[in-house]
């Protein structure tokens, strides 16, 4: 088994390790802050080819694959995880599933600038009444001749207030449940798309999301991604590799806080001595550089999984569960270790604390985790 | 063995819930959006007795035992963690002259507190000694009959609005550990008193907590606290009898984190049905709820025992760092129950697993109370 990087991929990380130390850790404090999107740097992410990491070249992409796109969103999180979520629902859900499912024309204009990172994409799944339980969708797509008309509500939606385009999910047959759920891909301004405020969260700040109506929105048949009922299919699909995504960023944000818990512990004294010489302590930094190395080995498992072309359902279920929880366990830990100073908005471990936590949440909650995990097993 | 509570118990609970319910809840998530210090809602506390409960009688205090006042604060800390933390903040300060503050002393600044809604603070953690008090280095430097205090103090709760603080200073060397340390009560008023930077904080943000900056300040022996050098007894057995309080915090964020949780169980669905319904739900909410009422018992236990006058320090420390462990898990958990809408500041419990936060830090971490712990064992046997 080899568990080395390739000189491309150790490359890539060190590229990203390199910009985010420079570019993302210094700022990412005052974007949380101001809630605000970081577009200059995702500009800069766009040239290092961060917008389509394991798209083919010809695509637009950089022709990488899946591990280095994980490498990478650990990278990009360590400095801000708002600018790691933004990349992952963009590759993860936006990208790939243009490329697995789009046609040539699709891909063409839906796929080629937003892999070159001229364009934003984003991912309408979840609706209001169908979070976890993604086959309560209502929003309908009814068919007129060679449009769809489109009526319905999205929410949580990552980059939803700055996305150029959106890969939307629509009942076109309720009477067959999963299999009445079809796809298409959307461009932001067809009249009938609308963007609501922007969600005010715990964490994630600089990470947009909002609520977005569809209100009698014309799309031509020319834009439906698969056929009719393909919906869940390819839903379930761009989730396989998005869980590899979130997981990679709860990595980053957890090595954040670990690294800056351990740099504290050797110069903060207590009882005359630097906390890192008191055995609770230590031990507390011994489980966590343990549940990081762990939860970044899942994640490689999954990632040499989805290049390998092998269905990675499960383990990316493995990595996401584990790698989320172990990113609050460990955020929660970087506070202890500061004590007051980690509760203080002076520093960052405040924000890895708040940020670790919508991991556990999105794309599918640690609970989906384990029913789609249990399952798997007991199948 | 009696786990009832009396009538009287009964009045104030019901007395503070409905405090809580119409003037906590409905401002609670403004206060802490904005940072907003709860002066108003504070004041009206005052006229109801809420603030400054431990404070006897004779001062014009209700005088109520440490049992009644934490049964008292889990209705408060139910509707705002951050201002439990703020009616606490009074008592905090009240406590070393209760304990060991001379008659003179207690009529003037006890008295004070009863007699109009006005704050105090106690002060004793600094930038470079939270955990370890014995750390500390603010210095007081005998002239004569004077004393004359210097030093910066941190995380001090109202210190912003404080008339008086408790603060304890080192009147020996530092290499002297805790026995050169010794207590004062300072008037905010005296000459080189001064507030410094306001922390802004995770959670309990509609707490006020800031520097406290003390340069050259002249006090008299009618400032000293107890006696030279006795301010480590006097801080330690302050925490003691304010431990609970905190475990009271704790058992405040738990029911609510419970209550909110069990409500919306019941109303969400997901696959066709309410998501209580699902075993994974129903064995969060248990463990919730069994948490919650761990921390209960252990909080009436250690009030019980101060109430009795055989006060054991362990009792405080197994209260406050299981309850403060425990409602960071139940607030966590609530989230999850929550899911996508937990996460979002339009539901109380993201601000409930914030808050929660606070409680495993101040007043000595989850960890020292495991060292208070651990020593209390080691020694018991010897």
């Amino acid at each position: 088994m080899l568990i080395d990087l390739t000189e491309e991929q150790a490359l890539l990380r060190d590229t990203c390790r390199q910009f985010a130390a420079r570019e993302l850790t210094p700022n990412a404090k005052r974007w949380d802050r101001e809630h605000r999107f970081p577009a200059e740097a995702l500009k800069k992410c766009a040239e290092l080819g961060l917008f389509g990491v394991d798209i083919p070249t010809e695509e637009g992409g950089a022709g990488m694959d899946a591990i280095s796109y994980a490498l990478a969103i650990e990278e990009i999180s360590r400095g801000c995880a708002s600018t790691g979520v933004t990349l992952s629902a963009h590759n993860s859900l936006y990208c790939d599933p243009l490329l697995k499912f789009g046609t040539a024309a699709q891909k063409e204009r839906w796929l080629k600038p937003f892999a070159r990172g001229e364009k934003l994409g984003c991912f309408g799944l979840t609706e209001p009444q169908a979070g976890s339980d993604a086959a309560e969708q209502k929003t309908q797509a009814v068919r007129k001749g060679a449009m769809y008309v489109i009526n319905g509500t999205k929410n949580w939606i990552t980059n939803g207030p700055v996305a150029d385009a959106i890969v939307l999910f629509t009942i076109t047959d309720a009477t067959k449940g999963v299999k009445g759920i079809t796809a298409f891909v959307v461009d932001t301004d067809t009249p009938g798309f609308l963007r609501q405020k922007a969600d005010e969260k715990l964490g994630i700040c600089a990470s947009p999301s909002c609520t977005i109506f569809f209100e009698s929105m014309e799309v031509p048949v020319s834009q439906r991604l698969g056929k009719e009922g393909d919906g869940f299919k390819i839903a379930m699909s761009a989730l396989d590799g998005g869980r590899i995504g979130i997981a990679a960023q709860a990595i980053g944000i957890a090595r954040g806080a670990y690294e800056e818990a351990r740099d504290y512990a050797k110069v903060r004294k207590t009882f005359d001595v630097p906390i890192a010489q008191h055995q609770a302590i230590q031990f507390m930094l011994a489980d966590m550089a343990t549940e990081l190395d762990a939860a970044r080995l899942l994640t490689l498992r999954a990632a040499a999984l989805k290049d390998n072309g092998v269905r990675h359902t499960r383990e990316s279920s493995m990595a996401k569960l584990y790698a989320s929880e172990m990113s609050g366990r460990v955020t929660d830990k970087a506070i202890q270790i500061h004590g007051g100073m980690g509760y203080s908005k002076e520093l960052d471990i405040e924000r890895h604390f708040r940020d670790a936590r919508i991991t556990e949440i999105y794309e599918g909650t640690s609970e989906i985790q384990r029913l789609i995990i249990s399952n798997a097993l007991l199948k | 063995m009696d786990f009832a509570i009396d009538d009287e118990q009964q009045r104030l609970v019901e007395t503070a819930r409905k405090f809580t319910k119409e003037k906590i809840i409905p401002v609670a998530q403004k206060l802490d959006e904005h940072g907003t210090f709860p002066k108003e809602i504070c004041e009206q506390g005052w006229e109801l007795g809420l603030m400054n409960a431990e404070v006897p009688q004779e001062y014009g205090g209700l005088g109520l035992s440490c049992l009644d006042h934490v049964l008292m604060m889990e209705e408060i800390n139910y509707g705002c963690a951050g201002i439990g933390t703020t009616l606490a903040g009074n008592n905090l300060a009240a406590m070393p002259l209760i304990l060991a503050g001379t008659e003179e002393q207690k009529k003037r600044y006890l008295g004070a507190l009863t007699a109009a809604p006005i704050f105090a603070a106690y002060a004793c953690s600094e930038p470079d000694a939270g955990s370890d008090v014995a750390g500390m280095r603010t210095q007081v430097r005998k002239v004569g009959s004077e004393y004359v205090l210097t030093g910066q103090k941190r995380w001090i709760t109202n210190g912003g609005h404080a008339s008086w603080y408790t603060t304890f200073a080192r009147t020996g060397d530092v290499k002297d550990r805790h026995k050169g340390i010794t207590c004062f009560v300072v008037p905010r008023d005296l000459p080189g008193v001064s507030v410094g930077k306001k922390e802004d904080k995770l959670g309990q943000r509609a707490s006020n907590t800031t520097d406290v900056l003390f340069d050259e300040v002249k006090l008299t022996s009618a400032h000293l606290v107890g006696e030279e050098g006795n301010g480590f007894k006097i801080a330690m057995k302050t925490f003691d009898r304010s431990r609970p309080w905190i475990a009271a915090g704790a058992t405040g964020i738990m029911r609510r984190a419970l209550d909110e949780s069990r409500r919306y169980a019941l109303e969400r669905k997901a696959f066709g049905q309410a998501i209580a319904q699902f075993q994974a739900v129903q064995f969060m909410l248990a463990e919730m709820a069994m948490k919650y009422e761990a921390t209960r018992l252990l909080m009436l236990k250690a009030a019980w025992s101060i109430g009795q006058g055989r006060l054991d320090a362990i009792e405080s420390s197994y209260a406050k760092a299981f309850g403060a462990d425990s409602a960071m898990a139940v607030a966590t958990d609530a989230v999850q129950i929550f899911g996508g809408y937990g996460y979002t500041r339009e539901y109380p419990v993201e601000k409930l697993m914030r808050d929660a936060k606070l409680l495993q830090i101040y007043e000595g971490t989850s960890q020292i109370q495991r060292v208070v712990i651990a020593r209390n064992l080691l020694a018991a046997g010897a």
